[in-house]
C-alpha cells in the first residue's frame, strides 16, 4: 500500500511541476476590473447603490462647481496680490502647508484663497491653520449636514435593511426613518464604571456598555463632546463613513475599530477608551449587545464597576427588547448577577418621539418594576433622557426647549461622575485575569486584564495558573503610561518574561506565588436559573463563563433545590430545574480552571452558565472540590 | 460491513462471519462483541523457535486464531478495535490458553461466536450491513480562536481536529495584530479541512459559528482557494457542498444546534445523528411542559416500563456494553418489553453528541404515554435513602 502511495505522490509532484511551466497566462496577469467584477462579490453593489449614489453625486456636483469657481477667482487673486509678496522660501512653506491641509480635509469645499490666507495668518503653522479651517467648515456646514443626515437616514434605512443579516423584529413605518431600527432588537446596553482617584489607590473606572451602534454612537458622541476625539480624526471618520454611505455611524466608529464591525455596523468585541470627568478617570468598555456576542459582553461586564443600560425610546423598539426573552432583560439580569449594583439607564433616541415626557415616564415606570425584581436598589439607578445622534443632554445640559420644559436633572456625564466608587480588595493576595495576549513593542509579550485583588509591582515573581508557570513582571502599563505598580481595579497591560506564550491562554489567572489560586475541575455552585425553555437536568452540557474564560462543563449533580428568598432546601436531588428556580448544583469542567469561593473572593467567585447562546443561570461558587 | 455467513438462532448460541469495510464498522463490532465471546480471525503472531542446540530464533507468522475475549479496547481516533483473550483452539504456533491480542483489520473477515444472540446484537448487525444508510457529513464549528473539524457518520461523530489559536483582541491602533491572528487561524482551519475531509465521501460540509465568523471564514477560504495553486482546487470544486449555519459557540456540543437547524434537517433528516438530536430535544421539552410524562434514571424508567407506559425509550448503547451479563440482559428485556407494548425504543450512539448527553443523563430516559406523577412522589423517599449512603 505504502509503496503505491509513494508512487502516486511522486506523480503528483511532477504534475505540479508541469503546472508551473504550463501556467496559463491568466493566472499571472493581473485580472481586469471587468473580470474581477464578474467574479468578486461586492457588498456595496446593488444594495447601497441608490443611497450612496444620490448622496455622493450631490456632493460631487456641488463641490466641483464651487471648486472650479473658487479656483479661478482665487488663482487670479493670489497671483495678483499675494504670491508676489512672498519669498521663494515662504512660497514653498505655503505650498507644503496647503498640501497637508488638503490631505486632511479631502474634497471639502474650501477655497484656495481661504487656505492661503489662513496659513499666512498663522505664520505657516500647519496645526493652527488646520484647526481654524475645520472650525470654520463645521460652522458653515452644520445646517447643511443636518439636512444631509436626514436624507441619509432614510436611504440608509432601506439599503441596510437589505443588507441585514439578522432576523428583524416586525417592521413598521417609522422604523425607516431611524438609522438603526433595522438592526435586530438589541438596542440597549450598559456601561459599567469604576471611579479612579489618581494615587496609589488607583481604581480604574470602567464603563462597558452594551448594544449595537446606537450605543456606540451615543458613547462616541459623548467622547467627541468631551474633546477626547481630535477633530481631525472625527473628520476622517466622517469622510470615510460618507464614502460607505453610512454617515449616521460616524460616532460609532470612534469605538468600533475593525473593518468588520464598521462594515456591519455593529459592535462585536469590547472596545475600551478612557476619558475624564471632573472627579474621575473613566475607562469606557463598549461591549456588544447582539446575542452572538454576549460572551464578549460578559467579559466586559466582569471588568466593570457600574453599568449604563441604554434603551431605545422609539415606539415598538423598547417593547421588543423588553418583552419576555428580549435583550434588555437578559442584559440587566446578567449585569446584576455579575455583581454590578449601580446602574444608569439611558433613555436614548428621545428625539424621535419629540422629547415626549409621557414616553419617558412610561419607559421609566416599566423598567423600575423590572429592575427592582432583578435586585437593583432604587437609589442606585439613575434615568437620563438623551439622544446619541444629536448629542442632547450627553455632556452639556440640553438646549432643546421640549426637553428643558420637563427635565432639569443631570446630564449623562454628571451621572457617570456621581457614581460611587466600589470597595477595592487591595489587601487580599494578588489575582489578575488575562483577557488578551499580544506581542508588545519590545521583547517578551504582553497580557492585559484587570487586577481583581491585591497589588503587583514590576520585577515581581508571579504564578500563571492553571498552567502553574512562573513568570516575572517586566513592565506594567496603564493606558500606555508605564508604572511600577498596579492595584486592584486597575486595567493594566503587563509585560511578562521567562514564560512561554504557549503556556498562557485567555482566561488564565496571574496570582501571588506564595498564595496561589485554587485549581479544580469540580465545583459546587449556587445558581439562580433564568428564563429557560429547556430544563436543566444532570448531564446538561453548559458553557461556563468566568471572567474572560469560557469553558465547556457538564452538570454532574443537582444537589438541592433552594427557596429563592430564604435559601432553605425545598427539595433534595430534584429531577430537573425549571424557570426562575434556585438550586445547589455540582459541575465539572473539561479542563482544570482557576476559581475561588465567593466567600473568599467576590470578584472571582461568580460564574455564568450558558446553553446554545442563551444565559440559563448565574451562580456563586460555594465549594471547590478536588 | 458484509455478512458472509450466519448460523444462529435468536436467544441461542451461534456464529456469524463478518467483513468490516470501513472505520465505522469497527465501532459496530465494538458494540456487538462482548466479553466471553469467541472471535476467530487471522492475525500476526511472533513465534519463538528453539533449536536443539539451544539457540532461539523468532519470526512473525500470520495465522488463524480463535480467542475467548477478555478485554475490548476501542481507539476512537484511529478506529482500531483490539481484543485481548486466551487462545481456545490450539494450532502449530500457539498453545492452548496462551494470551493473544487480536487487532481486527479492515477487509479481513472474522468469525464471532456468541453463547447467546439477543435482539440488540442482531439489529446492530443488520444496521451495520445496510448500505443505504450512508450519509457522511462533515462539520466545522468555530468561533474566533477556536474550531472543531468533525466528521459525522451514521453512528459516530469524530472530532478530527481541534484548532485553538490565541487571537489578540482589537485595541487602539493595533487592529492589524488582530486581523493577522484571525487570518492565521483561518489558515489553520483550512488546513484542517483539507487534511481531514474527504470530499469524495462527504455529502455536505456544515460550517457553524456565532456572528459573522462563518461568512468571513468562507469568504476567506474561497479567496485563498482562488489565489493559490491546485491543492485548494478541491475546495472550489465542492463549493456547493458547503452550508453555513448558525451556532452559538465553537465548542463541540454546539454541533447539536447545527443539526437542529431546519435547513440542515431537511438535508440530513434521514441520518441517525439528526434523528437522535430531535428525540432528545423532544424529551427535554416534555420534561419542561409536562414533567410527569418524562422520566430518566433506571429506577423510574423501569417502573414506567412495568406499567407499560413508555411511548419512546431513549437508551444509550453504552449500557449494552456493560460487562455484567445480568445487567445487560435487563436492558435487553427492557427494550423488548417496550417494543412489545407498542412503544418505540431508540438506541442512541454514545459517539454522537446527543448520545454523550444521554449517557450523562444516566443513559436511560423515557417519554410516557400518560402522566405518572406517582413516580415523582415516590422518589423523595428513595432519595433520602440515597443521601444516607453519601
Amino acid at each position: 500500500m505504502s509503496r503505491h502511495r509513494k508512487m502516486r505522490s511522486i506523480i503528483f509532484e511532477s504534475d505540479d511541476m508541469d503546472d508551473v511551466y504550463s501556467h496559463s497566462v491568466d493566472d499571472d496577469a493581473p485580472i481586469s476590473p471587468t473580470d474581477a467584477n464578474q467574479w468578486l462579490y461586492d457588498r456595496e453593489r446593488g444594495q447601497q447603490s441608490m443611497s450612496s449614489f444620490i448622496a455622493d453625486h450631490r456632493n460631487i456636483v456641488e463641490e466641483d462647481e464651487e471648486q472650479c469657481d473658487s479656483h479661478d477667482s482665487n488663482r487670479r487673486n493670489s497671483e495678483s496680490f499675494e504670491m508676489p509678496s512672498l519669498s521663494d522660501d515662504d512660497r514653498t512653506k505655503l505650498q507644503s502647508c496647503i498640501e497637508e491641509i488638503r490631505n486632511v480635509i479631502g474634497e471639502a469645499p474650501v477655497s484656495e484663497r481661504q487656505l492661503v490666507e489662513t496659513v499666512l495668518k498663522h505664520d505657516f503653522d500647519f496645526q493652527k491653520s488646520l484647526d481654524e479651517i475645520l472650525n470654520d467648515m463645521s460652522q458653515k456646514a452644520e445646517p447643511q449636514v443636518k439636512n444631509n443626515e436626514k436624507k441619509e437616514l432614510i436611504e440608509k434605512g432601506i439599503g441596510s435593511r437589505l443588507l441585514d443579516n439578522f432576523a428583524k423584529p416586525s417592521t413598521n413605518t417609522p422604523i425607516i426613518i431611524t438609522p438603526t431600527s433595522d438592526r435586530t432588537n438589541i438596542r440597549r446596553g450598559f456601561e459599567l464604571n469604576s471611579p479612579q482617584i489618581l494615587s496609589p489607590a488607583t481604581s480604574g473606572r470602567n464603563t462597558p456598555e452594551i448594544s449595537d451602534e446606537i450605543r456606540s454612537t451615543l458613547m462616541g458622541h459623548t467622547l467627541f463632546d468631551l474633546g477626547n476625539v481630535p477633530q481631525r480624526v472625527m473628520h476622517k471618520y466622517e469622510q470615510e463613513s460618507r464614502k460607505l454611505g453610512k454617515q449616521s455611524f460616524v460616532y460609532a466608529w470612534v469605538l468600533d475599530e475593525t473593518g468588520e464591525e464598521r462594515e456591519r455596523g455593529i459592535t462585536m468585541d469590547v472596545g475600551s477608551t478612557r476619558f475624564e470627568t471632573p472627579s474621575k478617570i473613566v475607562t469606557l468598555l463598549d461591549a456588544p449587545g447582539h446575542r452572538d456576542f454576549i460572551p464578549n459582553m460578559i467579559y466586559g461586564a466582569t471588568q466593570a464597576d457600574v453599568a449604563l443600560l441604554v434603551v431605545d425610546a422609539t415606539r415598538g423598539e423598547f417593547e421588543t427588547g423588553f418583552e419576555q426573552g428580549g435583550q434588555t432583560r437578559e442584559h440587566a439580569l446578567l449585569v446584576r448577577s455579575l455583581g454590578i449594583s449601580q446602574l444608569g439607564v439611558v433613555v436614548n433616541k428621545l428625539d424621535t418621539v419629540n422629547w415626549s415626557k409621557e414616553r419617558f415616564d412610561e419607559i421609566v415606570s416599566k423598567l423600575k418594576v423590572f429592575l427592582r425584581q432583578a435586585g437593583f436598589k432604587e437609589a442606585d439607578i439613575n434615568y437620563i433622557p438623551c439622544s446619541g445622534l444629536t448629542g442632547e443632554n450627553l455632556v452639556k445640559p440640553s438646549t432643546d426647549a421640549e426637553l428643558i420644559s420637563w427635565y432639569n436633572g443631570p446630564t449623562l456625564i454628571q451621572v457617570i461622575d456621581n457614581f460611587k466608587m466600589p470597595e477595592r480588595s487591595i489587601d487580599k493576595p494578588f489575582r489578575m485575569s488575562i483577557s488578551d495576549i499580544f506581542k508588545g513593542t519590545g521583547s517578551g509579550f504582553c497580557v492585559s486584564g484587570r487586577v481583581e485583588t491585591g497589588v503587583m509591582c514590576t520585577n515581581d515573581k508571579i504564578l500563571v495558573c492553571p498552567s502553574k508557570e512562573q513568570a516575572i513582571v517586566k513592565g506594567i502599563a496603564i493606558d500606555d503610561a508605564s508604572r511600577t505598580s498596579a492595584f486592584a481595579g486597575d486595567h493594566v497591560t503587563v509585560t511578562l518574561s521567562s514564560v512561554d506564550v504557549n503556556n498562557i491562554s485567555i482566561g488564565c489567572i496571574l496570582c501571588d506565588i506564595n498564595n496561589p489560586i485554587p485549581m479544580t475541575q469540580r465545583i459546587q455552585i449556587r445558581i439562580i436559573v433564568f428564563n429557560i425553555t429547556i430544563p436543566i437536568t444532570l448531564g446538561t452540557p453548559v458553557l461556563l463563563h468566568h471572567q474572560s474564560l469560557i469553558e465547556p462543563a457538564v452538570i454532574l449533580k443537582l444537589k438541592a433545590q433552594l427557596h429563592k428568598q430564604t435559601g432553605e432546601i425545598v427539595k433534595k436531588n430534584p429531577r430537573c430545574l425549571g424557570n426562575n428556580s434556585c438550586a445547589l448544583v455540582e459541575i465539572e469542567t473539561t479542563k482544570v480552571i482557576c476559581i475561588e469561593r465567593y466567600a473568599d473572593c467576590k470578584e472571582l467567585g461568580r460564574v455564568t452558565l450558558r446553553i446554545a447562546g442563551v444565559t440559563v443561570a448565574s451562580g456563586l461558587v460555594t465549594k471547590i472540590m478536588k | 460491513m458484509k455478512l458472509v455467513d450466519r448460523s444462529l438462532v435468536r436467544g441461542n448460541a451461534g456464529s456469524v462471519t463478518l467483513i468490516p469495510e470501513e472505520s465505522e464498522d469497527m465501532w459496530h463490532a465494538f458494540n456487538i462483541i462482548s466479553e466471553g465471546d469467541k472471535v476467530r480471525a487471522t492475525t500476526i503472531r511472533k513465534v519463538q523457535n528453539e533449536t536443539a542446540t539451544g539457540s532461539s530464533s523468532s519470526n512473525r507468522v500470520r495465522t488463524m486464531l480463535t480467542i475467548s475475549v477478555e478485554a475490548i479496547d476501542f481507539d476512537t481516533q484511529a478506529c482500531v478495535l483490539r481484543l485481548k483473550g486466551r487462545n481456545v483452539e490450539e494450532n502449530q504456533f500457539v498453545k492452548m490458553g496462551a494470551y493473544h491480542t487480536l487487532d481486527l483489520e479492515l477487509n479481513r473477515k472474522f468469525q464471532l461466536i456468541k453463547p447467546e444472540w439477543d435482539i440488540i446484537c442482531l439489529e446492530r448487525i443488520e444496521m451495520a450491513c445496510d448500505v443505504t444508510q450512508h450519509a457522511d457529513a462533515a462539520a466545522i464549528i468555530m468561533q474566533e480562536g477556536l474550531a472543531h473539524v468533525c466528521l459525522i457518520q451514521q453512528s459516530m461523530t469524530l472530532v478530527r481536529s481541534k484548532i485553538d489559536v490565541n487571537i489578540p483582541r482589537k485595541r487602539k491602533g493595533q487592529v492589524a495584530q488582530h486581523e493577522k491572528g484571525l487570518n492565521k487561524f483561518y489558515d489553520a482551519v483550512i488546513q484542517g479541512i483539507l487534511r481531514h475531509i474527504n470530499f469524495d465521501v462527504v455529502k455536505c460540509v456544515l460550517i457553524g459559528s456565532p456572528g459573522f465568523v462563518k461568512d468571513q471564514f468562507f469568504q476567506y477560504m474561497m479567496q485563498q482557494a482562488m489565489k493559490t495553486d491546485k491543492t485548494f482546487q478541491v475546495l472550489l470544486d465542492n463549493r456547493s457542498k458547503f452550508m453555513l449555519v448558525h451556532a452559538s459557540s465553537g465548542f463541540k456540543h454546539s454541533l447539536k444546534e447545527i443539526l437542529q437547524d431546519p435547513a440542515v434537517l431537511s438535508k440530513m433528516s434521514d441520518t441517525k445523528a439528526a434523528g437522535e438530536v430531535k428525540t432528545l430535544e423532544n424529551f427535554y421539552s416534555i420534561l419542561q411542559t409536562e414533567p410527569a410524562k418524562a422520566f430518566y434514571g433506571k429506577k423510574h424508567v423501569m417502573k414506567a416500563a412495568e406499567a407499560q407506559a413508555i411511548e419512546t425509550l431513549l437508551i444509550s448503547d453504552s449500557l449494552f456494553r456493560c460487562q455484567n451479563v445480568a445487567l445487560r440482559k435487563e436492558y435487553v428485556n427492557l427494550v423488548e418489553s417496550v417494543r412489545d407494548s407498542g412503544g418505540e425504543a431508540k438506541i442512541f450512539s454514545s459517539m454522537h453528541i446527543s448520545g454523550e448527553q444521554l449517557s450523562q443523563l444516566t443513559g436511560l430516559a423515557a417519554i410516557l404515554r400518560f402522566p405518572m406523577p406517582e413516580l415523582e412522589d415516590s422518589d423523595t423517599e428513595d432519595n433520602d435513602d440515597d443521601d444516607t449512603d453519601d
